[in-house]
Parts: C-alpha cells; sequence; structure tokens
C-alpha cells in the first residue's frame, strides 16, 4: 500500500488510508473542526493522488471503523456482493473514475458493480470529482422505488410536502398542505416534523394526512417525522396507519446511538411497515441524513464528515428505502461553513447516494448564521435539478416556522420543473392536471390557489 | 383571482407560513420577494452583528468575551465558544459572589439583538423573583462570542448549584430577537447536554419576557428542590 507521493518537490506521507481520505476530502469547517483538514491546498491535492492508487481491496480491507467495533460497518461488509466485489477489487480508484465517467459505460453496467462496492470506496470515488464529474456520473443512473407510486422514472423530479406549524395545529398544517398541493408539491410524500414528539401528535397527524390523500384521492404517501419508536408505538396499537417510516440515521453504530436508535430497531421497524403499514410496498423507509452528525456526537472515529456521511447511504441501502434525502446546510456553519462548501456537499451526497443504489433527493437548506442566502440555495437547487436528484423540500416560501431555517419553496420546485423539463410522478400529474393547476409542464393560473380544493 | 378570499384569509390566520402569497409562472410576486429578502435579512444581520457596548453599559454589567476573538471563530469553532482564557476566569472570579444558588449570565450566542430587546425586562424579574423566594442570586455579566456550553465552565467556577445562560437563539424569519434560557444543576465540563432544562423562543413575538421570567422562576425552584435538572426532571 502505497502512502507516499511527491508533488512539485514535495513529499507527502500519510499514515494511513483514514488519513488519506481526510485530507482529499473538499475543504469543511467540519473538518477543520476536527483537525482531520489537509492543511494545504496541494496537501490537499498529493492526498487524492495517493488515493487514485489505492486499490478497491484496500479500502474495503480498512474501514473507517473496525467491524468488530461498529455494526454500521459490520453490515455494510456482510451486504457487500462478492461477485461485484471481485470484479473490481484490483482496480485503482482512478480507474473506476474513469470507467463511471467513461460513455461506453451506462448506469444500469454501473449500478450492477456499485453493491460491491463500500462506502469508503465510494467516498475516495466522489474524492477524485470535481463538481461537473459528479453531475455528469450521476446523470446516467436510473434508480427507482415503489411505495404507493413510483419515484425515479426518467425526467421525473418529485417534491416532499413539508406542511410544518409551530404548534402542529390541524388546521394550519391542513392550510399548508392545501397550498403546496394547489402548486403540485407532495408527489414524493407529505412529510410533517412534529412539534412534540408523542404518541398523540404522531397519531393525529397521520390522520389528519391520510384524511386529505384519502379525501382528494391524491396518488401520494404520508409520514410524520417523529422517532421512529413514536412511529412504531402507534402503529402496532392500531388506531393509526401511515405510508413511509421515518429515521434520521448516523454512519457509526455510535452515533445511531446518539439518535437513540439500533440497527435491529430499524429492522423491527421495517417488518412492522411492510407488515401493516397503509402503503402497497415494497419499498417503505425514509430516512435523511446530514454531514457531521457524527463529529457532532463524538462518534466519528477520525474519519472526515463525508466520508461518514456515505456510511449511512451504506446503511440505507440495507432497508431498501423510498426516500433518502440529505439535509444539506442544516447544521450549521461550525461542519459546512459558506456557499462554497453547501454546493460541494449537495453534489457529492446526491451523487454518492445514487452510487449506493438509493433513490436519493436533498433538502436543499441553510441555517440563517451562515453567511449564506437564497440566492446560494437557488444555485444549488439548479445544479441538483440537473444531477438527477430524485426529490426536493416543498415549504411555504422556503420558511420552515417551526425548525426555523430556510428550505425551497413551492414555487421553487414547479419553477425548476418548467425550466428543466421535468416532470412530477405520472399519476400525481395526472391529478395535477385533472384539478387545473398544471397545463403541457407549466403551472396555470389557478395553481397557487389552496381554495380550489373546498367544498 | 382567488376562488374563495374569505376562505383563503382564515388558512391564513391558522399559521404563521408564508401561503396566499401568489405567484408570477413559477416565481414570486415582486413584493412577496422583497417581504422575503427584507426577512431574511433581518434574520442574517441578527447573527452577524455585535452587541452595542453601549447595550452592556445600559446594563450595567461587566463584559468578557469567550476564547473567540471575533464573530467567524464564534461560528465556527463552538469548542472554542464554550472557554475562557485564564486572565479571564480571574477577572470572573474578583467581579462576582461564589457559592451562591443561582449564576445567571447572559450571551450574545447566535442573536446579538436579542439582548437589548429581553434582557432590560427578563433579568431583573427574574432576579426579584427568585430573591423573593430566598434563592440567592450571583453577579450577572455579558459574555460576548458565547455558546451555551460556557455554562459548564461558569458553574463550577463560581461555585453555583445552578447555572442559567440567557442566550441568543438563531433566528428564523418569524423573529430576530429571541432568546432562550439554558439551565442546569451542577452544570460542569463532563455533563450531559440532555442534562438543561430549556425555555425557548423568549421575545415579544413569542413567551414575553416578563412571562417567560416568571415561568423560569419556578423552574429554577423546582430545580433546586429536585437537585436535578433536563431530562431527568421530567
Amino acid at each position: 500500500m502505497n502512502l507516499k507521493t511527491t508533488l512539485y518537490g514535495h513529499t507527502y506521507l500519510f499514515s494511513d488510508i483514514k488519513e488519506v481520505l481526510a485530507k482529499a476530502s473538499e475543504a469543511k469547517s467540519g473538518d477543520t473542526l476536527a483537525g482531520l483538514a489537509a492543511s494545504s491546498t496541494l496537501e490537499r491535492i498529493a492526498a487524492k493522488a495517493v488515493l487514485a492508487d489505492l486499490t478497491v481491496q484496500e479500502l474495503t480491507e480498512h474501514p473507517s471503523v473496525s467491524y468488530e467495533e461498529d455494526a454500521v460497518t459490520r453490515l455494510i461488509l456482510d451486504d457487500l456482493d462478492q461477485n461485484s466485489y471481485h470484479q473490481i477489487e484490483h482496480k485503482s480508484i482512478g480507474e473506476l473514475r474513469d470507467w463511471i465517467l467513461s460513455s461506453s459505460v451506462s448506469g444500469r453496467d454501473i449500478l450492477a458493480l456499485s453493491n460491491g462496492m463500500t462506502s469508503e470506496v465510494i467516498a475516495a470515488i466522489s474524492k477524485l470529482m470535481g463538481n461537473l464529474d459528479l453531475v455528469y456520473a450521476g446523470n446516467k443512473l436510473r434508480i427507482t422505488a415503489t411505495c404507493n407510486t413510483t419515484i425515479g422514472g426518467e425526467n421525473i423530479l418529485a417534491s416532499r410536502l413539508q406542511p410544518n406549524h409551530p404548534i402542529d395545529d390541524t388546521e394550519g398544517v391542513t392550510a399548508v398542505t392545501l397550498e403546496g398541493l394547489s402548486y403540485g408539491i407532495g408527489d414524493a410524500v407529505l412529510g410533517l416534523n412534529p412539534s412534540i414528539d408523542t404518541f398523540d401528535s404522531t397519531l393525529s397527524i397521520w390522520n389528519t394526512l391520510g384524511e386529505i390523500r384519502d379525501k382528494y384521492q391524491i396518488p401520494t404517501q404520508t409520514c410524520v417525522l417523529s422517532h421512529i419508536t413514536t412511529q412504531m408505538k402507534v402503529l402496532e396499537s392500531g388506531q393509526g396507519k401511515a405510508d413511509l417510516c421515518f429515521q434520521s440515521i448516523a454512519g457509526s453504530e455510535k452515533a445511531c446511538n446518539a439518535f437513540g436508535i439500533t440497527l435491529e430497531m430499524l429492522s423491527e421497524a421495517w417488518k412492522m411497515f411492510l407488515e401493516d403499514g397503509s402503503a402497497k410496498g415494497p419499498n417503505v423507509m425514509y430516512f435523511e441524513t446530514g454531514q457531521a452528525s457524527e463529529l457532532s456526537s463524538s462518534a466519528h472515529y477520525d474519519t472526515d464528515q463525508q466520508t461518514m456521511e456515505c456510511r449511512c447511504y451504506g446503511l440505507a441501502r440495507h432497508y431498501q428505502p423510498f426516500l433518502v434525502n440529505t439535509v444539506v446546510g442544516f447544521m450549521g456553519p461550525e461542519y459546512i461553513y459558506d456557499t462554497k462548501q453547501l454546493i460541494r456537499a449537495g453534489l457529492e451526497d446526491v451523487f454518492c447516494g445514487h452510487l449506493h443504489g438509493l433513490p436519493m433527493g436533498c433538502d436543499v437548506c441553510y441555517t440563517n448564521h451562515m453567511p449564506v442566502d437564497q440566492n446560494d440555495s437557488e444555485t444549488l437547487l439548479m445544479l441538483l435539478a440537473n444531477s438527477g436528484c430524485h426529490y426536493f423540500m416543498g415549504l411555504p416560501q422556503a420558511d420552515d416556522i417551526m425548525l426555523m431555517y430556510q428550505s425551497t419553496s413551492f414555487h421553487d420546485v414547479a419553477a425548476v420543473r418548467e425550466l428543466f423539463h421535468k416532470r412530477p410522478i405520472p399519476e400525481f400529474e395526472a391529478w395535477m392536471i385533472q384539478h387545473g393547476i398544471w397545463k403541457d409542464g407549466h403551472l396555470t393560473e389557478l395553481a397557487g390557489d389552496p381554495t380550489i380544493f373546498l367544498h | 383571482m382567488i376562488t374563495y378570499p374569505e376562505e383563503l384569509e382564515k388558512m391564513k390566520k391558522s399559521t404563521p407560513a408564508r401561503i396566499g402569497i401568489g405567484h408570477t409562472g413559477a416565481r414570486y410576486t415582486t413584493s412577496s420577494a422583497l417581504s422575503f429578502w427584507a426577512d431574511q435579512s433581518k434574520a442574517a444581520d441578527a447573527v452577524f452583528s455585535e452587541v452595542p457596548q453601549s447595550v452592556i453599559q445600559d446594563l450595567g454589567v461587566l463584559e468578557v468575551h469567550t476564547k473567540c476573538q471575533n464573530k467567524y471563530e464564534m461560528l465556527t469553532r463552538p469548542d472554542w465558544g464554550r472557554i475562557f482564557e485564564k486572565e479571564t476566569q480571574q477577572t470572573l472570579l474578583r467581579h462576582c459572589v461564589s457559592d451562591v444558588d443561582v449564576q445567571i449570565y447572559f450571551g450574545d450566542g447566535l442573536c446579538a439583538p436579542s439582548i437589548e430587546a429581553n434582557i432590560p425586562d427578563l433579568f431583573p424579574t427574574l432576579q426579584m423573583g427568585l430573591t423573593d423566594r430566598g434563592i440567592t442570586v450571583g453577579t450577572p455579566f455579558f459574555v460576548r462570542y458565547c455558546r451555551v456550553n460556557t455554562a459548564r465552565t461558569i458553574g463550577p467556577l463560581l461555585h453555583a448549584k445552578v447555572c442559567c445562560v440567557l442566550i441568543g437563539e438563531r433566528p428564523g424569519l418569524l423573529t430576530s430577537e429571541s432568546m432562550s434560557a439554558y439551565i442546569a444543576y451542577n452544570a460542569r465540563p463532563d455533563m450531559s447536554e440532555s442534562d438543561y432544562t430549556v425555555v425557548s423562543n423568549i421575545s415579544r413575538y413569542g413567551i414575553p419576557p416578563v412571562e417567560a421570567a416568571a415561568h423560569i422562576v419556578d423552574l429554577i425552584e423546582e430545580i433546586l428542590r429536585k437537585q436535578k435538572s433536563g431530562v431527568a426532571l421530567k
């Protein structure tokens, strides 16, 4: 294993693969905080040069956390397709990057082998990709999943309708849901973050969203983003149902524990929702991720935040989810500081999610204590709309009044659909046309009027 | 043209979400765009602005700062924002009384304007409410570039049973001047995040300062009585 390189007369020697991965990573404030970042841009490039010559086997045999110590590592390694792995194990990361980008290699060819790639291998490939490489390669990958409807079809751009309310008031949640529907938002999921995490609030909102879905015969999915244990208790009680089961996940077992979850819990919930949830399936899980959750709970094991984020995807793919999205700018400037870092994180997260075989979306967002504004998230939104990103969030004028952060708006999703000739999920699009809010790939004058659904 | 305008008004009253704003093509109208940009700028300014010296002078309290030397360090180095240089710790020991029931101090946190907007009503009411119940209150001071976890140092430094930091919270578009009270029994370096009892959304747009003060007094009394705070208190 060669961990040394010379660049412009200067020799760089790295102590292990983890250091190479971390220093090869594009600049992030979280890696600086963790003491892992390259100390100069030339050192970063030197690390990329070393990474390019490491083999798939070398990366696979040196996971960020040992097999013995960490259940996420065990899951990723145990799930690895041995046939696919043996076809690529002796390839270098640089060779694999070239192969992925080659015109003679299709998305299907890539996905046929990506089940033999660990998350560290996928992270490594992405660290050798520029922003345009990530979009160019990612666009080849076609990944579908089915809950009640199917996401990920050709030129389909779906959306989550996020009708959050400071105190989960039913009338308020309903008003925002109808507003979002009137812009053609909600074909991925009607998904609310509850302001309090209780049995009663989850049940109540499951019922509210389910009633709206059924009353207006909307072909979509419902979900309440309370803790997975809360959703399990409500489903078990028999008093209510939802289509999707949600949980935030992390890239190490210790970080998952800090979220109050174990892998056994995820498996149990998966089984419950397959059997007793209201969806036809077979994809019933919804995961959210985001760089640096592991660092913030001191569970990153000296691994850079992007590699840890990739391990979330290695964990997620085991459960065959319907939706996975990074909440890219939610953690704050301590981890992703500015526009440059935000854009990079969004592009690498969506690419790596896709390379893991996931129906990957993105909450394009920021908090007001980052030196970022809506122009910057609109820029990232436009880039990701061209990256085969499966879905975005839709909120009233991009403002989350419960979680106090800025995401993307109903208008933003409609605009990128129009601009880049993307369509909603077909059954939902038919529903939109039937209600007179969408015609020939554009919003009509009637769109944006939530009262059309009344009376 | 809205189909049922009175219904839309009812909907708008049911949530502070920015609904019923209309559209031009798939974009905002100029007036709603300007409104968004104005509110978002106000929120960003609240984070990146500094608490004016004059505000602290009017409050009549000592000002110190954490290891952070500026706003950029405050935002990118949460580890520095929770600790003090040795000299600063000496200053606090000289200036403040020790061995009190409750040490209350103020921090800019992520919202500098929250200090001027809330402390003048919040702190005196809090102090009065606590001393009325025979609870001793330490010497208040202001910490610039302050993170919540300064409490892990301040508590042990001044030998306070309870530490209460009144700190600016991350602004959203609804309000750019709100703060939280983070309260911990036996605050110390190795405490858990879940040991904090939190009262958030304190501002004239959320929980008004005087009302919040009354609530915090009740909480502190309970915390002192039960000798625990946070999740353990539930």
